[in-house]
């Protein structure tokens, strides 16, 4: 089967660092990574390749520099990586993503199964897995945490629901978005390092895709964002330290209207 | 969407129900949507899809819907991506509403950003600020980004419905609005709208999720300060004492400790509760993100210079294997369990 991953490069949430006083990000340093729930969809679709055979593809849509994204997937043992890259993407919303990579996916004609991550760590849209289920008219599973069973017709996979988990049987092609129970990505072998720094990254454009150009970029989005702003900051509260008998006391005292009132 | 904007006016909620029980997050979209209808000068309808649910109509009534669009058929029983959005794009097509508000729920939020890309419009996700603006008469959809470190206001101009997700239990419930006249529409829609290529076989209920954390109004949670699988045994004796829900950090659920399904935070789950009990838990940024609508957060912790104690509104530094089991016994005695 041919799988095809979904990936996007995110600054690195760990190493963003924030002004103390006015709560804005800082920018200047931040590393990007592969979004950290792609390699979830990543490692599934090693696994699977691993059990039916085929071939991945992994696909991302973003500037030169998320390069280094496909490139880390193709270290994990992605066969090929394709970059939608043209400057009339520059400002595309979670609409446009899942429409090019949409195109991007048809284009390669053979996919049996497309994976995606969730969401991205950035944006946390969660909307471009639906996006390009919807776009290429096939069913969709999103937030699975477990794939039962797979041939070349159906699978059957567990999403994570509220109350539980639901069991789907879906035909194929289908898509899916991963949560991070699914499994537990794979760190990059030397050898994968190496195969990942030679690859080429085929690049495609918006005209490769056949991309209508009215419906990409900042003036084919159908959002816009007006302004971003910090947070509200928190404010911590009172400490209490002590005696565990008299902290305990301080604190239910505290506490216990609303806990009267929240307690069922 | 289809003719010009101006075509598309009403409020819309999508009635979210699970075994013909209507979800509390549409009561607060209601709640929400009464503003946003008020402000714009038209109506507030909710969209109710399912099986055998016609009777349900009452409810959403009773919360202030004017018109209650039923969708009722036995392919609808459970939630099917594929059907349920179909059908909505459906109704959206022929009525035009002008804004569709969803809860962010998994249901909401899968079905929402189908429904996005099929009637080529906007969708924000995961709102928990929704105004007009006077001047334009848009939606402004204001939602916090990256790990909660950002927020962002952002618009969808030229194109409608404006779709949103709502986070649960920011919004306040509408009241019993008992007053008005509401008319019920029962829609037909034609047969292959109702078709699907996934089927669900089967639903697995988690026995400890019997207090799903998304809707607790009490969470007791612990992180790697827990020590062992064992440790979260003081929290569920605390969370059975408070009818509260057990949560947990990525550090606990990627020690096994826990199952994911109890994780806060970026890579789990977004809560807001009144009350957030933050044990043995550092508080990284992550994690902060989907604790910071809570009410009132406390931290339970060895280490004085934790960053959870930075947020808390109240802060105890001390052993927790002494301090949860006082806590659990003194709030026994106040509500008499």
């Amino acid at each position: 089967m041919h799988i095809v991953v979904c990936v996007k490069q995110v600054p690195d949430s760990q190493s963003v660092k924030f002004d103390q006083n006015t709560n804005v990000m800082l920018r200047e340093g931040v590393a990007s990574i592969l979004n950290p729930f792609d390699a979830y969809a990543v490692e599934e679709a090693l696994r699977l390749k691993e059990k039916l055979g085929g071939s991945i593809t992994a696909i991302s849509m973003g500037p030169a520099q998320a390069e280094s994204a496909l490139r880390e997937a193709i270290a994990m043992g992605v066969d090929k990586g394709i970059l939608v890259n043209d400057p009339a993407l520059a400002g595309s919303d979670a609409w446009v993503t899942g429409y090019v990579l949409a195109l991007a996916i048809r284009k390669l004609g053979d996919a049996g199964l497309v994976i995606c991550g969730k969401q991205g760590a950035d944006g946390e849209t969660a909307q471009v897995g639906p996006g390009i289920a919807a776009h290429l008219n096939v069913p969709q599973i999103t937030y699975v945490r477990k794939i039962d069973e797979i041939d070349d017709k159906h699978l059957v996979a567990q999403r994570l629901l509220e109350e539980g988990h639901e069991f789907i049987d879906s035909s194929l092609p289908c898509v899916l978005t991963v949560v991070k129970e699914i499994n537990e990505p794979r760190i990059a072998s030397l050898k994968g390092k190496m195969a990942a720094k030679k690859a080429q990254i085929v690049k495609w454009t918006v005209l490769d895709i056949g991309a209508d150009p009215a419906k990409v970029g900042l003036g084919g989005s159908t959002t816009k964002v007006l302004k971003i702003f910090a947070p509200p900051a928190r404010q911590g509260g009172q400490i209490f330290t002590g005696e565990p008998e008299q902290v305990i006391g301080r604190l239910v005292e505290q506490l216990k209207d609303v806990v009267t009132a929240a307690a069922k | 969407m289809s003719g010009s904007i101006d075509l598309y006016k009403d409020v819309w909620v999508f009635a979210e129900q699970n075994n013909g029980k209507i979800l509390s997050v549409t009561f607060e979209l209601l709640g929400e949507g009464r503003k946003l209808a008020d402000s714009l000068g038209v109506n507030l309808c909710a969209v109710l899809l399912g099986s055998g649910i016609q009777d349900k109509a009452q409810d959403l009534a009773a919360r202030g819907a004017q018109k209650i669009y039923i969708v009722d058929k036995p392919e609808l029983a459970v939630f099917n991506d594929e059907s349920y959005t179909a059908v909505l794009v459906d109704l959206v097509n022929k009525h035009k509403p002008g804004i569709l508000l969803c809860g962010a729920t998994t249901v909401g939020r899968s079905m929402s950003a189908r429904a996005a890309a099929l009637l080529n419009t906007g969708l924000i996700a995961d709102c928990v600020g929704l105004v007009i603006d006077p001047a334009t008469k848009n939606l402004l959809q204001t939602r916090p980004t990256l790990a909660g470190s950002l927020m962002s206001t952002s618009v969808t101009p030229g194109h409608r419905p404006q779709m949103a997700t709502v986070r649960r239990k920011v919004m306040k419930e509408a009241l019993l609005d008992t007053g008005r006249n509401s008319e019920i529409l029962l829609q037909e829609v034609a047969a292959e709208v109702l078709k699907s290529r996934t089927k669900r076989l089967k639903l697995e209920v988690e026995a400890e999720t019997t207090v799903n954390i998304v809707d607790a109004d009490i969470i007791v949670s612990g992180g790697r300060g827990m020590q062992n699988a064992e440790g979260f045994a003081i929290l569920r004796d605390l969370a059975g004492v408070l009818g509260a829900g057990v949560g947990a950090s990525r550090a606990a659920v990627d020690s096994s400790w826990i199952a994911y399904s109890h994780q806060v935070g970026q890579t789990g789950k977004t809560v807001c509760p009144k009350i957030y009990f933050a044990c043995g838990i550092s508080g990284q940024i992550q994690h902060l993100a989907g604790i910071s609508a809570s009410d009132i957060i406390i931290a339970i912790n060895k280490d004085p210079d934790a960053p959870i104690f930075k947020i808390a509104t109240y802060g105890v530094v001390g052993d927790l294997f002494k301090l949860i089991p006082i806590l659990t016994q003194e709030f026994r005695k106040l509500l008499k369990k």
